[in-house]
């Protein structure tokens, strides 16, 4: 039988396999756009956030779980938006 | 079933499609879409938990976090893109150590040991990289100096403090109920963070903000493991290994190690002897009389370009060349910019269509048969004595072979040498041309005269 914590790490590592895998493949045209937008995808601790912000555990709890809220939302609406507005930008010139 | 979980494994698999999307120019606005639809069903399934009783202020965060988000992403500018990053980092990271917390606080039974471990991870991380990502932001902004700041025994303190953090946190580990070390543990790496930042000169920053990206990353991988949710511990896995891969590519192409960078403090005095030599002057008729003789030019971009606002104008003067059937391309050197591809970025606004940009694999043979290479705002990239100059800081670069292109124009302020202190012999070449000014000045003159013609 294999622990939780085990199980967690298994899946932590091959996903930094996976991740080195498809990033060494990214051109360093497109470095800065994937560093926006990889940083919008670790806005994912919002998961996090709306669990602990809606526990209804305590007061104090709840306003640091809405704080972890407002910052991850920051995070992933500016970060894809970002990301969004500069992919735009980036065109190929009929000839 | 259980449908939450189902969604964040969809979650995750459209994180790596959209990822792998983001690999090439054509498919990767589409690969952001897939990952934004991604975060939008995680989300969308975590507010059905059944641990989420109270939605108060889950929608008070949501709409404070989407006002501040969304404006910020539309007014800013593509210059003050890093400033944006690393505050973006750093509000990831902080929101990973304000879970932590939260959780700690909700957690009625004394928590098993690897819990607290990655609890207190989670909390280190996450408020280094907060305090830290604000410091690269001030220093990038230039609401602080981006000369390196050193304390008397800076490492020594950044030592002391790591250590006493492990010891404080191994007392948490042991009795997890009482809640003092959890905050001393929360002090102490916001103090690391500021330390950690304030020595690293603001050449260096591309290093630091991608090592951020990457701490942010760990740290919601963390967070993940408090909550046992993979969704959290594959994206925070994959944003690590990103951020990793850039710093290192970022290190490779200023030929440093990362513990020079992070402890090295280079930027803070120019040295290196001057080359006692007259260089002639040449105004912007000149080079224009050059650009009509030639087939084929080469565009350099480097910082000073986009501090002049010239990209703009530079595409102006790319687009009448081309017109007149001359082949214009431009060759980005990696750490043109104050990010990983921010130059890129800085053209791609200027509507060069991106084919035209090359990485200086592509384009480093090409320089011997083109006729004319301009250099724009660029000066450490272009050096030629990272070749041959054992004892220069530059020595062991890659650098843009533009010393072997038919002629050389560089637009300069002046002859002050770059970050690295070292005069650039390539201004003195027979094949150089000096031309002494703004870069934005220069290149309208450039351009009147070619549209005068």
């Amino acid at each position: 039988m294999i622990g939780e914590i085990l199980i967690s790490v298994y899946v932590f590592v091959l996903a930094i396999f996976v991740g080195v895998e498809i990033i060494s493949k990214v051109p360093p045209l497109l470095h800065t756009p994937l560093m926006s937008g990889s940083n919008a995808i670790s806005g994912i601790t919002i998961v996090g956030a709306i669990i602990s912000a809606g526990s209804g555990h305590s007061t104090l709890s709840s306003v640091l779980g809405m704080f972890a809220v407002i910052f991850a939302t920051i995070n992933v609406v500016g970060g894809f938006m970002v990301t969004d507005r500069m992919l735009e930008m980036f065109k190929k010139k009929e000839k | 079933m259980d449908i939450i979980n189902i969604s964040y494994l969809i979650s995750a698999i459209l994180f790596i499609m959209g990822l792998k999307k983001l690999g090439s120019a054509k498919t990767a606005r589409y690969g952001n879409q897939l990952a934004m639809t991604g975060m939008l069903i995680a989300m969308v399934a975590t507010l059905f938990d059944k641990g989420v009783l109270d939605y108060t202020y889950i929608i008070a965060g949501l709409a404070i976090g989407a006002i501040i988000g969304g404006i910020s992403a539309k007014r800013v500018q593509m210059t003050n893109m890093p400033q944006m990053v690393a505050l973006f980092n750093g509000v990831g990271g902080g929101a990973s150590a304000l879970i932590a917390s939260a959780e700690y606080m909700r957690m009625t039974a004394i928590p098993e040991m690897e819990v607290s471990v990655t609890l207190l991870l989670s909390l280190f991380i996450g408020t280094l990289t907060f305090t830290g990502s604000y410091i690269a932001y001030a220093k990038l902004q230039g609401t602080m100096s981006s000369a390196p700041i050193a304390l008397p025994f800076h490492q020594g303190i950044n030592t002391l403090l790591l250590v006493a953090t492990i010891v404080v946190g191994a007392f948490f580990v042991m009795d997890p109920a009482s809640p003092n070390p959890f905050l001393i543990v929360a002090l102490a790496s916001a103090i690391l963070g500021v330390l950690f930042v304030i020595p690293i000169g603001g050449a260096d920053m591309p290093v630091v903000i991608s090592l951020l990206n990457s701490y942010s990353g760990i740290a919601a991988a963390m967070t993940g493991f408090v909550l046992s949710n993979n969704v959290l511990i594959i994206s925070g896995a994959l944003v690590g290994a990103s951020g990793i891969i850039l710093t290192n590519l970022m290190c490779k192409a200023m030929n440093r190690s990362l513990t020079n960078v992070l402890f090295g403090r280079v930027g803070a005095v120019a040295k290196g002897e001057r080359i006692e030599r007259q260089v002639t002057r040449y105004t912007p008729e000149d080079v224009v009389m050059m650009l009509d003789k030639s087939d084929s030019v080469i565009i350099v971009p480097g910082y000073g370009l986009a501090v002049a606002q010239a990209q703009h104008v530079t595409q102006e003067m790319a687009s009448i060349l081309e017109e007149r059937g001359i082949k214009v391309q431009y060759a980005i050197h990696q750490v043109a910019g104050r990010m990983p591809g921010h130059m890129n970025v800085l053209l791609a606004e200027a509507n060069v269509s991106y084919d035209q940009i090359k990485d200086m694999d592509e384009i480093n043979d090409e320089f011997a048969e083109t006729d004319i290479v301009l250099v724009l705002g660029a000066n450490d990239v272009v050096n030629p004595l990272a070749r041959t100059k054992e004892d220069s800081v530059l020595y062991g670069m890659p650098i843009l072979d533009v010393d072997q292109a038919r002629t050389v124009v560089v637009v300069k302020r002046s002859l002050s040498p770059g970050f690295a202190g070292e005069d650039n012999p390539l201004f003195y070449e027979d094949k150089t041309m000096m031309v002494f000014g703004d870069a934005k000045e220069v290149m309208t003159k450039i351009v009147h005269h070619l549209k005068e013609e």
